[in-house]
């Protein structure tokens, strides 16, 4: 065997361990998702069962059947909280990405006095764990009457999601070169103008992963959800989990079910928003 | 079409000030280079004359009107970016139209000004492809095209070609200079390539620490610089340029080595001056090889051994040693010479230069 064949093969094996390194990890990651979408078809015993049962033998939409029957009948107002989990979302996310696109673009482009020290305490903000913030918050929204209110929940999921949006989109707004912008200028747009038609456009990527980050971090939040709200008012689906543990009982395949209904719209979106995900949009704006 | 004119322009960020109050005036649809070293205020400029800097003082007319506090729309000016600065999401098309959709332009009546652009530019063939798709001189063929369809009265450009390699600068500077005869508009051209001011303008801004040194036709610039800084600055290989004394009639050099001093000059320096002289390259040839051919009265000759010479082809250029420093001279129709040698130059005096060491400016009067 000569040395070019020797180098191939080794290039060829080396290639196949990546793909099975990729496997392994990829699996790993997937399997609780593939285990909870399971659970939702199978009977109580099945899940539980030890050792587990990997091949499902008795699979049935029960779950789902209960859990849009009704209050009363094994069901939960799970529309109610549907309603609920996507109008929070969205609002705060709206209220965050345009908050975020006007923060990360005066960091990006102007200077002014105190730049890195704001910037720097916006960041401070995320090292707060949202856990403990919930006392401080209950108090605070108990004497304001915003309890349980839709409300009070976007303004704290906004003002979670402000300090990452405004980092996020500051970044993309930074590789956007200032020429583009100036260019526009001189092609007779406004500053606002320019904005819109150039530099919106590119950093378009970055402001979807934001907007993305932003709803997922306000669709799936628990810890502050489940303090702040009380009642179909205002509950979130993740607060609606709960509904299914009893004084001392826990249904696991109910659970499981409505976690597949959370699920499903994150993904759905993800998918909308991922051909907006193409980096390298900006590639041949300057230079060669 | 419009004039340009700059009064005792100022820039400052802060307490500090880049652009010391130059005064410049542009006739209509003349061709101006602003050139200089990196720092010299020129981009500065520039951007002040494009609504993209404020202007900290001093009054900016174009066309008459002063525009000091005028957007950049509202001047009528188009500019060409070093960067290029094409908006990648849009194609070529859409690019050289841009400006056209913004001023509220139909569409039927953009295509057939895009499509003119394009046909000056050559660039027909490539108008739905993105700038990403491009190579860098037809990106910047884009570039121009995008600031000549809207009939601007000024078109600025910022080292348009610095990001090109030297053959496609040649290519696109020939470019410029026939856009610039067809469409006859009043041109201000930043370059730190002296080459390309000299070859497109018709006249040459000179600048320096934020102050013009001089102003000129390239000739002026080239043989009558106004400061020792041009003379450094403009023609390549630059100038010879050495500090002397002038003694007894003659230039003496640092270490005593000396030259008569240049007819010009006789009755214009006086013995203990403290000088620099200056020898354009195209002034020190070896005997017969000269662009002048010692035909001039005022020629000295000497004998310099060569340290090493550097062929071009129809010219060599020849470094060789005199006064303690190292001098170049150009040899024309050369033949080839060894390092070592020792042959006759002449010095071409009467083409010679002498500047105050002191402020650097010329001597001349």
């Amino acid at each position: 065997m000569n040395e070019n064949a020797k180098a191939r093969l080794a290039g060829n094996l080396l290639s196949l361990a990546h793909k099975l390194g990729l496997f392994i990890a990829m699996a790993i990651i997937c399997l609780p998702g593939l285990w909870i979408v399971l659970a939702s078809f199978r009977p109580t015993v099945e899940i539980m069962a030890k050792p587990p049962v990997w091949i499902p033998q008795d699979l049935s939409l029960d779950a789902y059947v209960a859990m849009f029957s009704g209050v009363g009948q094994g069901g939960i107002p799970v529309i109610d909280y549907f309603s609920n989990s996507l109008i929070v979302s969205i609002t705060s996310t709206v209220i965050s990405l345009a908050i975020g696109m006007a923060g990360g673009y005066a960091f990006a482009r102007f200077r002014f006095r105190a730049k890195s020290s704001i910037f720097l305490g916006l960041m401070l903000t995320r090292t707060v764990p949202g856990i403990a913030l919930s006392l401080p918050l209950f108090f605070v929204y108990s004497k304001l009457g915003i309890i349980d209110t839709h409300f009070g929940l976007i303004l704290a999921y906004v003002a979670l999601n402000v300090p990452f949006t405004i980092w996020l989109i500051d970044g993309f707004f930074r590789q956007v070169p200032k020429d583009l912008a100036e260019a526009a200028q001189i092609d007779g747009c406004t500053r606002w103008q320019a904005f819109w038609q150039v530099e919106f456009p590119l950093a378009g990527p970055g402001i979807a992963s934001a907007g993305i980050f932003a709803f997922l971090t306000s669709w799936n939040e628990f810890a502050l959800a489940s303090q702040l709200t009380r009642s179909i008012n205002s509950k979130t689906l993740p607060v609606g989990l709960l509904d299914y543990t009893a004084e001392f009982t826990i249904d696991w395949r109910g659970m499981c079910a409505l976690a597949v209904v959370m699920i499903i719209p994150a993904l759905v979106l993800t998918f909308i928003v991922q051909k907006h995900l193409v980096s390298g949009l900006t590639s041949g704006a300057v230079k060669g | 079409m419009a004039t340009v004119s700059l009064q005792k322009l100022v820039k400052r960020y802060g307490a500090l000030e880049i652009v010391h109050g130059i005064d410049l005036e542009v006739a209509d649809r003349e061709f101006i280079a602003l050139v200089g070293p990196s720092g010299c205020g020129k981009s500065t400029t520039l951007r002040m004359i494009a609504g993209l800097e404020p202007i900290s003082g001093g009054n900016l007319k174009i066309g008459g009107r002063i525009v000091n506090d005028l957007p950049p729309r509202a001047r009528n000016i188009s500019m060409v970016f070093q960067s290029y600065a094409l908006y990648p999401h849009m194609t070529v098309r859409e690019n050289m139209g841009f400006s056209l959709k913004i001023a509220g332009m139909k569409s039927e009546e953009i295509a057939p000004r895009v499509e003119e652009a394009a046909r000056t530019l050559d660039l027909t063939h490539l108008l739905d492809r993105r700038p990403s798709q491009l190579s860098g001189g037809q990106r910047q063929r884009v570039a121009m095209g995008r600031a000549i369809v809207r009939n601007p009265d000024v078109f600025l450009f910022d080292e348009p070609l610095s990001n090109l390699d030297a053959k496609l600068r040649t290519q696109l500077r020939t470019e410029i200079k026939k856009l610039h005869a067809k469409v006859q508009s009043t041109v201000i051209y930043v370059t730190h390539d002296q080459v390309e001011a000299m070859t497109l303008a018709d006249r040459i801004v000179i600048m320096r620490d934020g102050h013009i040194e001089q102003v000129g036709t390239p000739e002026e610039v080239f043989q009558r610089p106004a400061s020792k800084f041009v003379a450094g600055f403009i023609g390549s290989p630059p100038m010879n340029l050495k500090d002397a004394e002038i003694a007894d009639g003659r230039v003496v050099f640092v270490n005593g080595d000396s030259l008569p001093l240049p007819r010009r000059f006789a009755d214009r320096v006086t013995a203990g001056r403290k000088v620099t002289f200056g020898l354009r390259p195209d002034d020190l040839y070896p005997a017969g090889h000269g662009i002048h051919s010692g035909q001039e009265a005022d020629v000295h000759k000497a004998d310099l051994r060569v340290s090493i010479t550097e062929p071009l082809g129809n010219e060599t250029l020849v470094f060789s040693e005199h006064g303690g420093a190292e001098w170049v001279g150009r040899m024309l129709n050369p033949r080839r010479l060894r390092a070592g040698e020792t042959l006759p130059f002449c010095f071409d005096l009467s083409q010679a230069h002498l500047f105050d060491r002191e402020t650097g400016r010329t001597l001349r009067g």
